[in-house]
């Protein structure tokens, strides 16, 4: 009988063996977040006062100045009266239904995620454009960061690093980076041959064409998957919320565990406008640097 | 012999994976298909050498696959041989380090490209300016001197316009600007009017010539298309599956082809329009070049011919009969040869195509004089070598 048994029932390993390991896995990942955890905090303390005075000054502005300010990036970026006034309207709603306070808090951290997102992921995307191997290593690397659940990598950052704001930012770039990594890769191996190697013929280093050519050419792809980034950070806020980032995912929680259908709706919503307003402007932004595309005849 | 300005020295070029281990197999003459087959390896070029001199249009020409803008790849080595030289004005370019070829890139030769290569970002004068912006020039400079080359391939006017704006045949032109810009002394055009429809490609055909006169630069210049070869070429090279099959004069190869794949390309071609009346014509003969009338009698009688070409110090002064000699010579024999007694035949220049003289041709009944710039007279154009040239 105990021959045949791997044939109805998967050989598994001894159950303590298995726990073993884990205890083995967890143990030392605890002395490592214990001896070396402060550390590596203080590494991130430059990045958590900026987190702190830049969502102190959103939240502590006049409200009448961060909507100026706003509408009038949306303008320079758009060039267009009709979503100016819409996302004027968005913006105070928001307010009157008392969802300013978390809709600035929700603003800054999705702004700082973005642009670390876009400090790391571009650099990566080049890096990984130049060479064939440093494309198949980081491949693999971003699908594990695009189809792991966030809760998996969310427990060794608040082990790390406590919960709070910055487990939350690095939490949220692990999740929306990979946009913009794989569209700036994808945008400079797609620049027409031609046009580079008569950059080349002409004599230029490779710096003068990733700057002259490359970078500029791939730039709507590039804005494509910043743009990619953006909703993805922001698809990331109630999850973020779960570990102590406040903002509109807070109350979107509390209504989940409180049946609270309304609010849930109302922050929903805000978040939803933000996505718009942000979509939007990057989107229009990245046309208008494309309008040599536009044909004359 | 002068030295050649470019000088290819038995240039290899094997695609593939390890494209030295196959070059023993090339060497031996093993035929391309066995090699792809045997390794895996594509021969590219085979064996090439070829001097290339100051000043002259060079053309390399072959169908597609024949290895013509992998070997002009190789000038400036945005490809790199799997053995063999090039040597530019005596410096081998295999031997130039990274900083060294981009400078050798900026300064000795540009390159104007089958697809234009015109970055889509910037306006035209951005993109005739760009060998210099890579060089470093400031602005200022920058646009001063693209202006002008602007100016000169016709263009004016379109300085802040965007490449995709403009025509294929426009966009060339911003091409050949960028390339000249730079005052590089050597040309590489890579197929370069290939894309254009056949009006606008003979107009840039002729503006090239045109330039050529003025700049002297030296140019290699890359096609499939028989008929440019031989209106641009001074020297033809020709290519076939990545081997040299043929170089010389265009009016060399259009009447004496190497080999069957050379003949069968040559057939085709419009040989009026090709060949210049100097290919075709016969050395001087019957000159005539005493001072009287009796002596031009007896002169011609020697000839055993009824005319002659009456020439002086100055050269060549016009067409005699002997029938009107003798006329003449009733009256008075001792009279120096004068404007009347010229017949009125036409004469015609070394360099004209035949396509332009084959009506005066018709018409006369003598050879034609043929007669050079200074008016020296250089020879003499037959019906019967006309029509032989034609008909062959």
């Amino acid at each position: 009988m105990s021959e045949a048994n791997w044939l109805t029932k998967f050989p598994e390993m001894e159950r303590s063996d298995l726990l073993v390991i884990r205890k083995g896995l967890d143990g030392a990942y605890k002395e490592f977040s214990r001896s070396y955890g402060e550390i590596i905090e203080g590494l991130f303390d430059p990045l958590l006062r900026f987190l702190v005075w830049f969502e102190k000054l959103l939240v502590t502005s006049p409200w009448w100045i961060i909507i100026a300010v706003i509408c009038s990036i949306v303008y320079s970026a758009t060039r267009s009266v009709k979503l100016t006034i819409g996302v004027l309207i968005a913006f105070v709603l928001i307010g009157y239904f008392g969802m300013w306070e978390n809709t600035m808090r929700t603003m800054s951290i999705i702004f700082v995620c973005t642009m670390l997102s876009i400090a790391i992921g571009i650099p990566v995307g080049i890096l990984m454009s130049r060479s064939n191997r440093m494309q198949s290593i980081v491949t693999p690397i971003l699908d594990i960061m695009q189809t792991m659940p966030a809760f998996v990598y969310l427990i060794p950052v608040v082990m790390l690093l406590g919960i709070g704001k910055v487990p939350g930012v690095i939490a949220v770039v692990i999740y929306a980076i990979p946009p913009v990594i794989r569209l700036t890769n994808l945008g400079i191996r797609l620049v027409d041959k031609e046009v580079l190697e008569a950059a080349t013929a002409y004599g230029a280093n490779s710096t003068q064409r990733l700057l002259g050519v490359q970078l500029p050419l791939a730039l709507p792809t590039i804005m494509a998957g910043i743009n990619q980034t953006i909703m993805m950070a922001l698809a990331m806020v109630v999850i973020a919320s779960m570990i102590g980032v406040k903002g509109l995912g807070q109350p979107v929680l509390k209504s989940i565990t409180n049946q609270y259908f309304t609010l849930g709706l109302f922050n929903g919503l805000a978040i939803v406008a933000l996505a718009i307003v942000f979509d939007r402007v990057s989107q229009a932004y990245g046309k208008r640097t494309q309008k040599h595309m536009e044909r004359a005849h | 012999m002068t030295v050649p300005l470019i000088s290819i020295q038995g240039l290899y070029k094997v695609f593939g994976t390890k494209p030295k281990t196959v070059m023993p197999m090339v060497k031996d003459g093993m035929p391309k298909d066995d090699i792809l087959a045997k390794t895996g390896h594509t021969v590219g070029l085979k064996d090439i050498n070829l001097d290339i001199n100051k000043g002259q249009i060079y053309v390399i020409m072959g169908l597609s696959g024949s290895g013509k803008s992998t070997l002009i790849r190789h000038l400036n080595r945005l490809i790199e041989p799997t053995e063999g030289k090039i040597i530019v004005d005596g410096e081998d370019v295999m031997e130039l380090g990274q900083k060294g070829l981009e400078q050798f890139r900026r300064n000795r030769m540009s390159m104007v490209f089958q697809r234009f290569g015109l970055m889509p970002h910037r306006t035209v004068i951005e993109n005739i300016a760009y060998g210099l912006t890579v060089q470093g020039m400031n602005k200022v400079d920058r646009a001063a001197k693209a202006g002008e080359w602007l100016e000169i391939v016709g263009l004016s006017g379109y300085e802040n316009q965007y490449p995709s704006q403009l025509s294929g045949g426009q966009q060339q032109r911003v091409g050949l600007a960028r390339a000249l810009c730079t005052d590089a002394d050597i040309l590489l055009m890579d197929e370069a009017f290939s894309a254009l429809d056949p009006l606008i490609r003979s107009e840039m055909q002729d503006q090239l010539i045109e330039l050529q006169e003025k700049l002297h630069k030296t140019i290699v210049f890359i096609t499939h298309d028989l008929d440019e070869a031989l209106r641009l070429g001074d020297r033809i090279a020709i290519l076939k599956d990545g081997e040299l099959v043929q170089e010389g004069a265009p009016a060399d190869i259009l009447l004496h082809p190497a080999t069957a794949y050379v003949e069968a390309f040559v057939k085709d071609v419009n040989r009026a329009r090709a060949l210049t009346v100097e290919t075709v014509m016969k050395p001087p003969a019957h000159r005539i070049t005493t001072g009287t009338i009796a002596e031009a009698l007896q002169q011609m009688k020697t000839f055993s011919k009824d005319y002659g070409y009456y020439c002086t110090d100055d050269g060549y002064q016009g067409f005699l009969l002997q029938t009107t000699l003798e006329e003449a010579a009733k009256k008075d024999g001792d009279k120096a040869i004068e404007q009347g007694l010229f017949e009125d035949l036409p004469h015609i220049s070394p360099d004209t195509v035949l396509e332009e003289i084959i009506p005066e041709s018709m018409e006369a009944n003598y050879p034609l004089p043929v007669v050079d710039e200074d008016g020296d007279l250089q020879g003499n154009l037959p019906r019967s070598s006309l029509a032989e040239v034609l008909t062959n």
